[in-house]
């Protein structure tokens, strides 16, 4: 498999890490399998509530997914050179997140043996059949992508030269993921907490201010874990995007707050008061609280430029954003929707405990998968690093040369000492 | 006058816009077409629906024969954990069925009756709009909604979708919660969608629903509502009923006779 | 030369292995023999030749199950004419014992029993449990 090997070799701390990944995996799998011979019933979910918290990590998990085009559109569409050594672990985690994604979607549904009868019989007309199409595309290219830049990385030559269209179509393309997922809500009538237009919007906002958090503090960890380091201004570049899209988003939720609560169309309200206010009693209020007051907390940190700045505080926020958009989506978005249900009837819905490690090892997967891809890349960009090959010469021959590299292979030595060649989508290549 | 390639890309992509767009128009533009059509009474062909007259239904709060039928037909479990609970015909109090009508001041007569829900087969179904696999469609010659438990995935995109909760999910096997099985209809397995689909299987042989059958008041009345001449047709052309959720632009076929 | 031992007991293992179902048909006294099927009294002609309904019987299943639950159809017209009602439960088992007859002999063939039988009543089971 692809540079495998090199996830292969590591200290004892990475070692005790991926067995302790493993360990979880299997009593999660354990679980999972108990699942499929005694049935959904295992999970807390009902007749009422009939998606909860699988159906929640999916969608939260798409919006992780989606946020990688928030340092793939900055480096390749507006040459922001910051995030250049950013730009391959953001892909990474896009790989990962839909992954479990797929995951989430697999584990939840009643016949998973049945899966392919989405392809044999697909319905064009289910968003569904869509959000399929959307997130098995998005894997496609972001494999892709991360195969050939690391590859060429490895080989220190230029990517092929098609590879940059494909980067180009993966931009839009993660943004249609988490509109189609979107979709699958607002697109139903009788759910009104679920039907409004803001909701693909709001969910790129929220998922544009949690992917990018989550990849600082990955960055973050790296860096104290392997020396491996972004840089500064690449770490403040994704803190004022997290900073925007946090404000963006809150200021959506603020919006759909207004609406419902001016207009006070019950069906509108109805979200509200079983998330924020309590009217009505269900298991969500404490999360839907704490989802807004961590919300807040993060705001003050980011907007705070001093704070933002600050590694410490930034790390604290970064923490807060992640966790208060994990419960507003991965939780109370998806429950609340069913609350109350078409005939008024207020169902409670908490997770079993074999639901919850199932969650878990789905995670636990993604963070091998995270930890395994980190550890390919940054063994590639280290070795490079400490090596310091000249690099092969680019500058006036572009994509052609990317399309004869690709084919003459690795074998071919390089045959200039023109120093470090930093490249961009189109070829373009600029020595430092 | 002479086309450059340029300028005849750029047409023929705005033909193509154009041409595309007209047609994603008329397909999205179809549903309110056809809604009209169906307020003006002219549709085509067959739409199998019930009129639940309240009057006759509300004189026994306890009857449950209805219900009682359906269960011992079509092999439907009785679960006690109500989380589990598989309803194609139930109870409910009339308010929560017409909680938009509700005025504080309704005689408690109706306001707590309780008042059977079932599947409302309806002219543009939800559910089976976001059904992925077609496990769940809506049948041409009669229009009812059918099921498909051969080919459901169990994604319960269809729970989230209607907007009665007609639907029920099989979270276990239900075989070891059936009273008294019925061999001659299959029972569900663990993991697929179920609801009421009108007793197809009974339709066939040229028999009412069960639960029409069983209703000691004929409170249960069934039949095509696009046949003028039909019992149903001639009920409500002539009384004022109601319908769960109209304005969610599903066409219920299920009238509720108050 | 050190790896000698290793090798030659994977080998033993491997072929150990696949000659298992040798040695678990000799010790479980397993006949080669297929199983004699009872066949039904009341009948003397299936719904399609013998020939087909030993391959293709799945296939034809299949075609009931489409057409009964997808296309409202309810007969189906036989090879000789004759109309038989398209059911599992009343029209196969009205002849076949569901366990003398479709699980024997999947279980002799070593296909896996299909899941028919989750949701498909045995009408035969059904009045014996009930007693």
């Amino acid at each position: 498999m692809f540079m495998f090997e090199k996830a292969m070799t590591g200290g004892r701390r990475y070692w005790t890490w991926v067995g302790a990944l493993l360990v979880v995996i299997a009593v999660a799998f354990g679980f999972y399998l108990y699942q499929l011979s005694y049935g959904l019933g295992l999970t807390g979910m009902s007749r009422n509530v009939s998606w909860g918290l699988y159906i929640g990590q999916f969608t939260f998990m798409v919006g992780v997914a989606a946020s990688a085009v928030m340092v793939v559109l900055p480096y390749y569409l507006h040459n922001h050179k910051e995030f250049a050594r950013m730009t391959i672990l953001g892909e990474f985690l896009a790989v990962a997140s839909v992954t479990m994604c797929m995951m989430f979607i697999m584990i939840d549904m009643g016949k998973p043996m049945r899966v392919l009868n989405v392809m044999l019989y697909p319905q064009f007309h289910s968003v569904m059949f869509w959000d399929m199409v959307s997130l098995s595309g998005y894997l496609i290219l972001n494999a892709t992508i991360t195969y050939f830049t690391l590859h060429a990385e490895q080989e220190d030559v230029h990517y092929p030269h098609w590879v940059k269209y494909i980067i180009l179509l993966s931009i839009p393309w993660a943004i249609s993921i988490h509109t189609v997922t979107g979709f699958l809500y607002s697109g139903l009538p009788g759910r009104l907490g679920w039907r409004t237009a803001i909701m693909a919007p709001r969910f790129l906002a929220s998922a544009f201010a949690a992917g990018p958090a989550l990849l600082i503090l990955l960055c973050l960890l790296l860096r104290r874990q392997t020396g491996y380091d972004v840089g500064k201004k690449a770490i403040n570049g994704l803190a004022v995007i997290v900073t925007y899209a946090m404000v963006i988003n809150t200021f959506f939720i603020l919006m759909e707050f207004f609406t419902a609560m001016y207009s006070h169309v019950p069906d509108l309200t109805a979200d509200f008061q079983d998330l924020y206010l309590g009217a009505v009693h269900t298991s969500l209020l404490p999360w839907g609280r704490t989802s807004i007051v961590l919300m807040a907390a993060a705001l003050v940190l980011l907007l705070v430029p001093r704070w933002r700045r600050n590694e410490k505080t930034l790390v604290v926020a970064c923490v807060l954003v992640f966790s208060s958009l994990w419960i507003d989506k991965g939780v109370c978005m998806v429950v609340g929707g069913f609350i109350p249900s078409p005939l008024g009837t207020i169902t409670r819905y908490v997770p079993t405990l074999p639901e919850l490690i199932i969650t878990l090892g789905v995670w636990a997967v993604g963070a091998l998968m995270v930890t395994v891809f980190y550890k390919i890349a940054l063994s590639v960009e280290i070795a490079k690093e400490a090596s310091y090959v000249p690099a092969y010469e680019f500058a006036r021959t572009g994509g052609a040369i990317g399309l004869q590299m690709h084919s003459s292979s690795a074998a071919v030595p390089p045959d200039s000492g023109s120093g470090h060649t930093n490249k961009d989508a189109f070829g373009k290549s600029e020595q430092e | 006058m002479k086309i450059t390639r340029k300028e005849f890309l750029k047409i023929s992509g705005a033909c193509l816009v154009a041409f595309t767009g007209k047609k994603a128009l008329a397909v999205l533009d179809n549903p309110a077409k056809s809604q009209t059509s169906s307020a003006s009474g002219s549709k085509a062909s067959k739409q199998l629906g019930m009129v639940v007259d309240t009057r006759k239904c509300i004189k026994d709060q306890g009857c449950t024969k209805c219900i009682d039928a359906c269960v011992q037909a079509h092999n439907i479990p009785s679960f006690k954990d109500p989380h589990h609970q598989i309803k194609w015909i139930w109870k409910k109090p009339f308010d929560d069925l017409f909680s938009s009508y509700e005025t504080e001041y309704l005689e408690t007569s109706l306001k707590d009756e309780q008042t059977p829900v079932l599947c409302n087969h309806c002219d543009k179904p939800p559910c089976v709009r976001v059904c992925p696999t077609g496990a769940t469609w809506k049948r041409k010659e009669d229009g009812i909604v059918m099921m498909d438990w051969h080919r459901c995935i169990g994604c319960r995109f269809c729970m989230a979708a209607c907007p009665y909760g007609a639907r029920s999910f099989n979270w276990v096997d239900p075989r070891p919660d059936i009273k008294t099985l019925n061999p001659n209809f299959p029972t569900r397995t663990k993991g697929v969608v179920e609801k009421c689909t009108f007793c197809s299987e009974r339709l066939v042989k040229g028999e009412m629903p069960a639960c029409v059958e069983a209703c000691p008041e004929k409170a249960l009345v069934f039949g095509d509502v696009n046949d003028p001449k039909s019992e149903i047709r001639q009920l409500l052309a002539k009384s004022y009923t109601l319908r769960r959720r109209p304005e969610l632009g599903t066409g219920p076929n299920i009238y509720y006779l108050v | 030369m050190r790896d000698r031992v290793w090798i030659i007991a994977g080998l033993f293992l491997f072929l150990g292995l696949v000659t298992y179902p040798v040695w678990h048909n000799l010790v479980a006294h397993t006949s080669p023999k297929p199983p004699q099927l009872v066949l039904p009294a009341n009948e003397k002609q299936c719904v399609a030749p013998v020939n087909y309904m030993r391959s293709s019987h799945m296939k034809l299943l299949l075609q009931w199950r489409q057409e009964v639950v997808r296309e409202d159809k309810s007969k189906y017209v036989a090879f000789n004419g004759k109309v038989y009602n398209m059911s599992l439960s009343g029209t196969c088992l009205k002849c076949h014992n569901q366990q003398e007859f479709c699980v024997r002999c999947h279980t002799y063939a070593g296909v896996r029993t299909p899941y028919c039988w989750n949701c498909h009543l045995d009408p035969a089971q059904v009045k014996r449990s009930a007693r």
